[in-house]
């Protein structure tokens, strides 16, 4: 029965927040409302009365869209994104808006204005970030698949520290209408699933052209769940061994490379391939990203929606006190950051030469891609840390995304599935990137990790 | 870094407390990205977007053709304040 379905989550979701809180808000009366289009509807539709979880920065027109900040508190979104418009479409039910970091600035999940999201499998430590809240919506078995948005990593590491997929599509595969802007030209929309099947089956929903996002690429979409397969025999895998190197946590290594081996043994090829300029990813991605949103969060000044600061007797005084009151501190670390990288005489010293310097990292990824059909790296040099660990210290949260952020610079697709549990039984997550439009081999790679190297432990909140 | 100034051009109304915590980690994170300053890009076209080959060549032009808009009640419904069909704001001086 689709309500029961529907109703069985909106259950989880409400009884497991209390202890995770993973959802802003629950959208019973919408759930319901959806529940009578679908009675009425004949037919089977391709995710008929699919339950999805949906990050709260994307549009979901008369419900609350709050980028887990006080800026956007109570904003009600007036309309769908795309995303959302085709999952209705398809017969999905939207059953909630997930905690995410502010305005998805951050790796914890600790910047949400709502409270830090806790991981299921052990809720002293931090889900990743910023989707995090719609990775342990997944983790927990609330729902089999949610949306989320990366712009350097904000999918796939929370999917890595939550021991699920998480999936960034090619730029421009996914409409970004209606996903609320951070650095634009690097956001995409994610997907998480509880495995690389749910996923796709999401993706084959939502991708394609939209003539309001003039970035979508007129692309063909294939079925990618009837891609999967398992056959990587003849497939070739490079592996950036320079990448792994400091800073990357043992049991993560070892876990990694057995499941290298096990792909090698399936018939895979492995080559050893370099990315030169990989490393200097995370400063051009911080020059980029903050300059990108220093613009992009310009348009919250308290005129035409969300907070404005009461105590304010004129115009300009009203943009400073609801800017400063209504932005938390990571949000206005990265516009002041992006603010001073496009200030006059600066300009060309960070912005332009971090957009040189990203050319340099996509070329790494096209010379790397012509001898290989996917790259291999972990997804997070660590497993979930603790919830305060790394708070204080800005740089040493921003180095948690030094495997993922490039993907994001070169515009390229990039996936991340479990691949064993630490010694401290939290789960670890693979990577594989793979060039433009090649979402079909990177599932279907996940989907053989999932299978030859199957994780049967649940995390210890788990509903059911 | 002059973080009171650059406060003032992001339209934030910092506290001390704030310009205290961010000086020093700002001026952090700037020491960390001017590593980029060993590259060599003298002879590299900077990268403007994300866009693929494919994107480039997508047609993003439209028929110009009248769609349906938020329309002017919705449009207002979100503001904090509105009146007569306007935005309102406190004065300006």
């Amino acid at each position: 029965m689709v309500s029961s379905i529907i109703n069985r989550s909106l259950d989880d979701a409400e009884r497991l927040n209390p202890t995770l809180n993973s959802f802003l808000s629950v959208e019973r009366e919408h759930a319901a409302e959806r529940l009578d289009v679908l009675s009425n509807t004949s037919g089977q539709l391709p995710l008929h009365g699919y339950p999805i979880a949906v990050k709260d920065n994307i549009c979901t027109n008369g419900m609350r869209t709050s980028c887990a900040s006080r800026i956007l508190e109570n904003y009600r979104a007036q309309y769908d994104a795309t995303a959302i418009e085709r999952l209705n479409a398809a017969g999905a039910v939207v059953i909630g808006k997930t905690n995410m970091d502010e305005f998805a600035m951050g790796s914890s999940n600790e910047n949400s204005a709502f409270g830090t999201v806790k991981n299921p499998w052990d809720i002293e430590r931090v889900p990743g970030g910023s989707s995090g809240g719609s990775a342990v919506a997944v983790a927990s078995g609330v729902v089999r698949a949610a949306l989320g948005s990366e712009t350097g990593g904000s999918v796939r590491q929370p999917a890595s520290l939550c021991g699920i997929v998480g999936l960034k599509p090619t730029y421009g595969r996914i409409s970004r209408y209606g996903l609320v802007a951070f650095a634009s030209s690097l956001d995409n929309i994610g997907i998480f699933g509880q495995t690389s099947a749910d996923a796709a089956k999401v993706l084959s929903m939502i991708a394609g052209r939209d003539e309001r996002d003039a970035t979508s690429a007129d692309v063909a979409v294939p079925d990618y769940e009837s891609a999967l397969n398992d056959e990587i025999k003849g497939k070739t895998l490079g592996v950036p061994r320079a990448l792994f190197a400091d800073g990357l946590d043992n049991d993560v290594r070892h876990a990694v490379e057995g499941t290298i081996d096990r792909l090698k043994e399936q018939g895979a090829e492995i080559v050893e391939i370099e990315l030169p300029n990989a490393r200097y990813g995370i400063a051009v991605y911080y020059i980029i990203a903050t300059a990108e949103a220093s613009s992009n969060l310009a348009r919250y000044d308290g005129v035409r929606y969300g907070f404005r600061a009461e105590d304010a007797d004129e115009l300009r005084q009203m943009y400073f006190k609801t800017r400063e009151e209504g932005f938390g501190s990571e949000v206005k670390r990265r516009i002041m950051l992006g603010t001073y990288v496009l200030s006059s005489g600066y300009y060309d010293a960070y912005y332009s030469k971090a957009q040189k310097v990203r050319a340099l990292v996509k070329q790494d990824y096209q010379k790397a891609l012509a001898k290989c059909d996917a790259i291999i790296t972990p997804t997070s040099p660590t497993t979930a840390f603790r919830i305060g660990e790394r708070s204080d210290d800005p740089l040493a949260m921003y180095l948690s995304d030094i495997y993922t952020v490039s993907a994001n610079l070169a515009g390229v697709p990039a996936i991340s599935v479990p691949c064993g549990l630490s010694s401290e039984r939290l789960p670890i997550g693979l990577q594989f990137i793979g060039d433009f439009w090649s979402e079909g081999t990177l599932l279907n790679l996940a989907n053989t990790v999932e299978t030859i190297v199957p994780i049967e432990e649940k995390p210890a909140i788990f509903a059911e | 870094m002059d973080v009171r100034k650059i406060a003032k051009l992001a339209h934030l109304d910092i506290t001390d407390a704030e310009v205290e915590m961010y000086t020093p980690q700002l001026s952090q994170i700037v020491g960390y990205v001017e590593q980029l300053n060993e590259i060599d890009t003298s002879d590299i076209e900077p990268m403007l977007g994300g866009l693929t080959a494919e994107g480039e060549k997508t047609d993003s032009i439209r028929d110009d053709v009248v769609l349906a808009s938020l329309g002017q009640e919705t449009a207002l419904s979100e503001a904090p304040s509105a009146v007569s069909g306007h935005f309102q704001v406190p004065k300006v001086l």
